[in-house]
């Protein structure tokens, strides 16, 4: 049986049919079409799936759609402004060089943004307790730190 | 990982809820736990009764003395909370070490203590600060110390159709200090060891002491002993130490990958320690 949501993805209005069961990050990925958020470990663990849920960093692939009836999300693809202009974050991974494979950088940067959110000036222990939920095998996180270190400077 | 279908409900009312629930309907709150265990098909509950945004079980407020906490908190809400942080700074510091920053915004204060997992972090600090823990049904409530609530591994004293609906703890004089110290388990974050405690100086002596134990065995505990030993002593480097030490007596450690039963065993004494400084040294 399936249950109408209707939710705000990127300033968008989406509403779908769908099944209880549904996870979040397969709506988004299979029925809004957002493959930005990406699906890694699908056991909470690795955050490659973090997105912004009412302004809440959250794993999207620990949460059924149908939770999200009536949210508003953001994912990757909503943080740059419509001319294509960079986030500070996004601009703070790239001039760091904070990835490599970028299999992870979607889900770094949701959760780094929402760390330098709820504490403007971290410090390097800070933005590493912050980035515990989310897991990269290239980089060995230094240039994600100093990325998010980069990008609270700059007033991200 | 795709769990077994279910029917899904957001209910108006908390009375919305209980009914359901009543009717054999399993609650759903962050999820945190009971997602993962749905998509391993560990559970497959045939409907889910969302409590997550009722707004009878989202609240922080000071009545008559104590400190009443919402089900539906999160963990973030619970580390954040300006009220808590003054009045309760066990149960902030205990939330911000659960899980990571995802985690927290979605995971709950009642959700984590109905789940009991023996290794969750609230146990510890609920079982020091002598909490109250409301369970709820459609026929009623009653309120449950945490000593009586944790029973076992998973196993705690709700019956079917009750929920956890609320914490409550009583606002303590400034002059009681508090810590929770926990050995972290490097992959998961659970506590391979926590404790929590609730101790206050004065004249030189101990005149209280809490101390509440959680990863150690398959259910938190009060360790009793440990408090006798301290409670009207002074609390010297030695006298700690050999109380401390007490903290896993008689007490069937869990083993695993982590940690063998010998090995908690001694990190337990040494987390008690390292609490019982902490908090003391909080003790106006």
């Amino acid at each position: 049986m399936t249950r109408a949501i209707s939710l705000t993805i990127n300033g968008k209005h989406y509403e779908h049919d769908v099944e209880p069961r549904l996870l979040l990050i397969h709506y988004l990925r299979e029925v809004a079409g957002l493959t930005g958020s990406h699906m890694g470990c699908e056991t909470s663990l690795c955050g490659a799936c973090t997105v912004e849920l009412d302004g809440k960093a959250i794993k999207s692939c620990t949460m059924f759609a149908v939770q999200a009836n009536g949210a508003n999300i953001v994912t990757i693809e909503g943080l740059a402004s419509p001319e294509g202009k960079l986030h500070p974050m996004q601009e703070a991974f790239w001039n760091e060089h904070a990835l490599q494979c970028g299999f992870c950088t979607p889900g770094m940067i949701m959760v780094s943004k929402q760390i330098v959110e709820r504490n403007p000036s971290p410090t390097d222990t800070e933005i590493r307790e912050g980035l515990d939920g989310n897991i990269c095998r290239c980089t060995g996180y230094q240039h994600i730190v100093n990325a998010v270190r980069t990008a609270a400077k700059a007033g991200a | 990982m795709i769990a077994n279908a279910f029917e899904y409900t957001a209910p108006q009312s908390l009375d919305e809820a209980l009914g359901l629930i009543a009717g054999g309907a399993k609650p759903l709150s962050g999820g945190m736990s009971l997602i993962p265990m749905m998509k391993l098909r560990l559970a497959a509950p045939e409907h889910l009764v969302d409590l997550a945004r009722l707004k009878e079980l989202n609240y922080i407020r000071e009545e008559n003395g104590e400190l009443h906490i919402g089900a539906a908190v999160t963990h973030y809400e619970v580390e954040s909370s300006p009220l808590l942080l003054g009045k309760c700074p066990l149960l902030a510091e205990t939330a911000a070490h659960i899980g990571d920053i995802q985690v927290r915004n979605m995971g709950t204060l009642g959700g984590s203590v109905a789940h009991a997992d023996p290794a969750s972090d609230y146990p510890a600090a609920l079982q020091a600060l002598e909490a109250g823990i409301v369970l709820r049904s459609a026929g009623g409530a009653r309120t449950v110390s945490a000593k009586d609530f944790f029973i076992d591994t998973f196993t705690t004293a709700l019956e079917p159709g009750e929920i956890v609906s609320e914490i409550v703890v009583p606002v303590e004089p400034g002059l009681t200090g508090t810590s929770y110290q926990k050995c972290k388990h490097q992959a998961s974050g659970f506590a391979v060891v926590g404790i929590a405690v609730r101790a206050r100086r004065e004249n030189g002596v101990v005149s209280l002491i809490r101390v509440g134990v959680t990863g150690l065995s398959g259910s938190s505990y009060r360790a009793e002993n440990v408090e006798a030993a301290l409670q009207g002593v002074e609390p010297t480097g030695e006298a700690i130490r050999a109380a401390a030490g007490l903290v896993a007596h008689s007490v069937d450690a869990s083993a695993d990958m982590q940690a063998s039963s010998e090995y908690r065993k001694h990190l337990a004494s040494v987390y008690t320690a390292k609490a019982i400084h902490a908090a003391l040294s909080r003790s106006a």
